[in-house]
């Protein structure tokens, strides 16, 4: 294949990913890293080198138009990220020493994972809650506009939220994915924060996780601009799109033909895993 | 200075670094593709690269001499900055707000990230 050729078909490959992880508010990520993988045989060091800096590209281009309308929380957002960063590091780590073929198993077991939620749907409650003690004294309740108005949230069980940030951390450093759903579910169920809070706040988290493992990805030479380029420019113009698209789409029918799509490359990665084909 | 104007600054922050990046990659994406469009390039096999690709001064050592792979790295290095930047805002933004917690916590992120980022200097 030449440089050309390659760069288009990525291009291609990643514009898709990112409309299609902006659609189903699952990140382009967990498309990308095993499209380059299936489909072209592009080593998994290189995939998630790529893939994590698509993530920083996705989570800072839509960062503004969230603030705008001003759901995020940056306290919580802040305090969680200690707890990602940290994870992140330690993924970034860990992808050092194990070998592609266990990267593939546990990137497979991930997108299973995440076909389960497309079907599902990433719904969550809205419930209120009262902050508890911690939380209180973390200064973590807000309020967000519901309607027209402000309506005051608080925040629970600090600790388990924590904890499964540490967890998204390393995930994201371990496979250059953003994690948001497990992100989401921290905040949401866990924590008891609105959903449309927890989401955009995962969104905002995303860029500053993937940054902490981005300097060790580096070092080690897993971006590759060659490959980086094609991932990161499609992505991001695929995340736009999406973005535009997601007001008059159908999303429920999308999600269900994107779960049976992520499931099918789920299964492919697991057994090439096995089989040390990847 | 109260929380939402400050992140609706470093929402505007945030999407002027990405664009600045994305026309770094763009660039230097270009010239990459008019330089070498026609050679063969697999990646079957992972090999970690040259450490002009690799280290903070290599990319711009090597960007300054025109390399068109270490141009497209400047702009993912400078990607790779922005969330850094808007921790480092927050936490001045934290600290006009005289709010010493989270001017703390934001301080704890920072250095985190910085911790990754001196990896790769």
């Amino acid at each position: 294949m030449t440089a050309l050729e390659f760069t288009l078909i990525v291009f291609a490959l990643s514009t898709l990913a990112g409309f299609l992880g902006a659609l189903t508010g699952l990140g382009g990520g967990v498309v990308v890293v095993p499209a380059l993988t299936l489909a072209l045989g592009v080593d998994m060091k290189y995939a998630i080198g790529a893939s994590l800096v698509s993530v920083i590209a996705t989570s800072s281009g839509a960062a503004a138009a969230y603030v705008r309308e001003g759901f995020s929380n940056i306290r919580i957002g802040m305090f969680l990220e200690i707890a990602t960063t940290i994870g992140a590091i330690a993924g970034a780590l860990l992808a050092g020493r194990v070998s592609t073929h266990a990267l593939a198993i546990v990137f497979g077991l991930v997108l299973a994972q995440a076909a389960y939620m497309s079907f599902k749907g990433l719904t969550g409650h809205d419930k209120i809650v009262e902050s508890d003690k911690l939380a209180l004294k973390l200064r973590l309740g807000s309020d967000y506009p519901v309607d027209g108005q402000r309506q005051k949230y608080g925040v629970r069980n600090v600790p388990a939220g924590f904890a499964t940030m540490f967890g998204a951390g390393a995930l994201s450093g371990l496979l250059g994915i953003g994690s948001g759903a497990v992100k989401v579910i921290a905040m949401d169920s866990i924590m008891r924060i609105p959903f449309k809070v927890s989401t955009t706040t995962s969104n905002f988290m995303i860029g500053v996780t993937a940054a902490a493992s981005a300097g060790l990805y580096l070092e080690r030479g897993y971006i590759d601009p060659r490959v980086a380029m094609p991932v990161m420019l499609g992505v991001l113009i695929g995340a736009l799109l999406g973005a535009k698209v997601l007001v008059f789409a159908r999303v429920k029918t999308l999600r269900i033909v994107f779960g049976v799509v992520i499931l099918a490359l789920a299964v492919e990665m697991i057994v090439n895993g096995i089989t040390g084909k990847v | 200075m109260d929380d939402h104007r400050l992140e609706s600054m470093i929402g505007q922050l945030l999407r002027a670094g990405v664009l600045l990046a994305a026309a770094t990659v763009l660039g230097g994406g270009v010239l990459y593709l008019v330089r070498h469009h026609a050679d063969p390039v697999r990646f079957h096999t992972f090999i970690a690269g040259g450490s002009d690709l690799r280290s903070v001064s290599g990319i711009v050592g090597a960007a300054a001499h025109g390399n068109s792979a270490a141009i497209m790295q400047v702009g993912l290095l400078l990607l790779i900055l922005t969330p850094i930047v808007r921790v480092a805002v927050a936490v001045v933004g934290f600290l006009l707000e005289r709010d010493r917690l989270y001017t703390v916590v934001s301080l704890i992120v920072l250095v985190i990230l910085m911790f990754s980022l001196i990896h790769a200097s």
